[in-house]
């Protein structure tokens, strides 16, 4: 079997998002970038069908040479190779992340599976798995919360997260998988890991070599603003005057 | 023939009350651009569906109704919504941003060569068009430009009102539409057994965070409290993440789901920035934490610094007393 992850940088979720003084873009001086959070879960999920199924899992992802550092991240926890589609100041959105994505599939021979995270932190889209399907026409399977790939690889069973319950349904291979959070706690690369992770290939193509001509962008972000902040209102000593302020004040109860 | 077609959402036979919001974004768009929408409806037997949307202003209903559509598979239904899009001419495809849509949407923007703005909150003012949208958790609202001739837009109902009844019969449109080829079976729905009323749509939710020690002592607190005041029981993500007892679906956050409710109370969360961007809407946001410096307080009407354990019960009791 053949897994391709797509494994994005994006910044630290943890940290405090600043826009530049003119609100064209996040301000990204002295940010931190790590693997989007959903992309470890899509990686860790890959991991643990090639144990059982006998796989090789390779990264994907799209940037400049500075996000080699997450690739050698996702190496480290066990990924084979790894290949980075360069843009440099090519802008994104997630339609043309999609086709530069199928346009790796289709570079690639014989790929049983195609697994990304339901969606990265920044841009927070939730497309690029469901337009890859749509273009290269597999089935897809989002929000996974449990994968289990038949003996002969030929389909997927997937509990998927929806509103109201979790929906299984079975996918044919080769296909497309996004997972939600639930589906595992992706592991901890070891030093020794680290090391091999170094002397690991990542191939790097472009967009001519991928023969992406198109690149105009379907949604463009216009301008950026911070959200309208709450007002933060009055503490309350009890449980009685909380009671009583819901219940006349607020009137909600 | 109206420009925005805005696609149903149903389950088990009936509406969900989130279409009636997204009918919302579309009435604002028309106001915008002109023209007005249509309602779609894809699914196996849905005329109960379809009478509930009678009456909401709505030049047509267009309706895939068959066994190959019974079930939600995203390739089928991607194929009858383009085959509606395709009778009705729609510039314009709006659906809500559940896992429907989410599943949806994409998959039909691609097929029609659309761009797709996700998780509508509003659109910019001013003379052009321009969508707004959460990025980053919620901590940045992003105005985007469709630049395809036709768009296609996932809201966030949680941001809109839904539509008013506004009388007349809508036109109710049969249009065929073939499965295609579908390299997915659904195998089972597993609904969360629940009595109270579902997250997206309730009025009054308690949401329980990691100071709640573990999973029995989370629904052990939760429970009676969402039972005195009829609400719906959320979750943060650490909880879900730790605690088995507690499932995925009841996350509201930014990766989990985004709710508005009348009243939020927040029992022992802390007020992370992606929690925060799940529930800062809500009319009024009560929190309960025993650390003063805890950022829900930044967000609530109503703080209560105080250990959760000690004042659940007492706070359980003269609600009820309040509500009669």
């Amino acid at each position: 079997m053949k897994i391709l992850v797509a494994f994005k940088r994006v910044i630290d979720p943890d940290a405090r998002i600043k826009l530049t003084a003119d609100g064209s873009a996040v301000n990204t001086e002295s940010v931190e970038y790590k693997a989007n959070p959903f992309c470890e879960n899509a990686l860790e999920a890959a991991l643990q069908i090639a144990e059982e199924h006998d796989a090789e899992v390779v990264l994907v992802t799209i940037g400049g040479d500075d996000t080699e550092q997450t690739l050698r991240a996702g190496l480290a926890m066990g990924a084979a190779r790894a290949i980075r589609v360069e843009v440099e100041d090519q802008q994104l959105d997630s339609d043309l992340a999609a086709r530069i994505l199928a346009a790796v599939y289709k570079e690639e021979d014989d790929v049983d599976l195609f697994l990304l995270g339901k969606q990265a932190v920044d841009g927070d889209n939730n497309q690029v798995g469901q337009l890859l399907a749509e273009y290269l026409g597999l089935p897809q399977a989002c929000f996974a919360s449990e994968i289990e790939i038949d003996e002969d690889g030929e389909e997927a069973t997937v509990t998927r997260e929806v509103d109201g319950g979790l929906e299984t349904i079975a996918i044919q291979l080769p296909g497309v998988i996004t997972a939600d959070l639930r589906l595992n706690t992706p592991r901890y690369a070891k030093l020794p890991d680290i090391m091999k992770a170094r002397r690991k290939t990542i191939d790097v193509m472009d967009l001519d070599d991928l023969e992406i001509e198109d690149t105009e962008l379907k949604v463009e972000v216009v301008r950026l603003e911070e959200p309208p902040k709450r007002q933060a209102g009055a503490l309350v000593e009890s449980v009685d005057e909380l009671v009583g302020k819901l219940k006349n004040e607020a009137r909600v109860l | 023939m109206s420009n925005i077609l805005v696609i149903a959402e149903h389950h088990a036979g009936s509406l969900k009350k989130g279409t009636l919001a997204a009918a919302t974004l579309a009435k604002q768009l028309a106001d915008k651009v002109g023209g007005g929408f249509d309602f779609a409806v894809i699914g196996g037997g849905v005329d109960g569906v379809v009478s509930e949307l009678q009456g909401y202003g709505a030049g047509s209903i267009y309706v895939v109704d068959g066994p190959a559509f019974a079930d939600y598979l995203a390739q089928p239904h991607t194929k009858a919504l383009v085959a509606i899009a395709e009778q009705s001419g729609a510039s314009y495809l709006v659906s809500t941003a559940g896992t429907t849509g989410k599943d949806l949407m994409p998959r039909v923007a691609a097929a029609i060569g659309a761009g797709m703005v996700a998780d509508c909150v509003g659109l910019a003012e001013g003379d052009e068009l321009l969508f707004k949208r959460p990025m980053y958790a919620g901590n940045v609202i992003a105005a985007v430009r469709c630049k395809t001739d036709k768009t296609v837009v996932s809201v966030r109902t949680s941001e809109f009102d839904t539509v008013e009844k506004t009388g007349g019969e809508s036109a109710v449109v049969a249009v065929a539409a073939e499965p295609g080829e579908v390299g997915a079976r659904f195998v089972k729905f597993d609904a969360t057994e629940s009595e109270r009323p579902e997250l997206t749509e309730a009025e009054v939710i308690v949401t329980g965070g990691r100071g709640l020690k573990d999973g029995p002592t989370f629904w052990n607190m939760m429970n009676p409290l969402a039972d005195a005041l009829g609400a719906a029981i959320g979750a943060t993500r650490a909880v879900v993440d730790s605690w088995e007892e507690v499932p995925n679906d009841m996350q509201i956050g930014q990766t989990g789901k985004v709710v508005a409710p009348k009243l939020y109370i927040a029992v022992a969360v802390s007020g992370a920035i992606q929690h925060l961007a799940g529930m800062k809407n809500s009319k009024t946001i009560v929190a309960i934490n025993k650390d003063a410096d805890a950022p829900i307080f930044q967000v609530s009407d109503y703080g209560l610094v105080a250990d959760a354990f000690k004042v659940l019960p007492e706070l359980t009791e003269k609600v009820k007393a309040a509500r009669g």
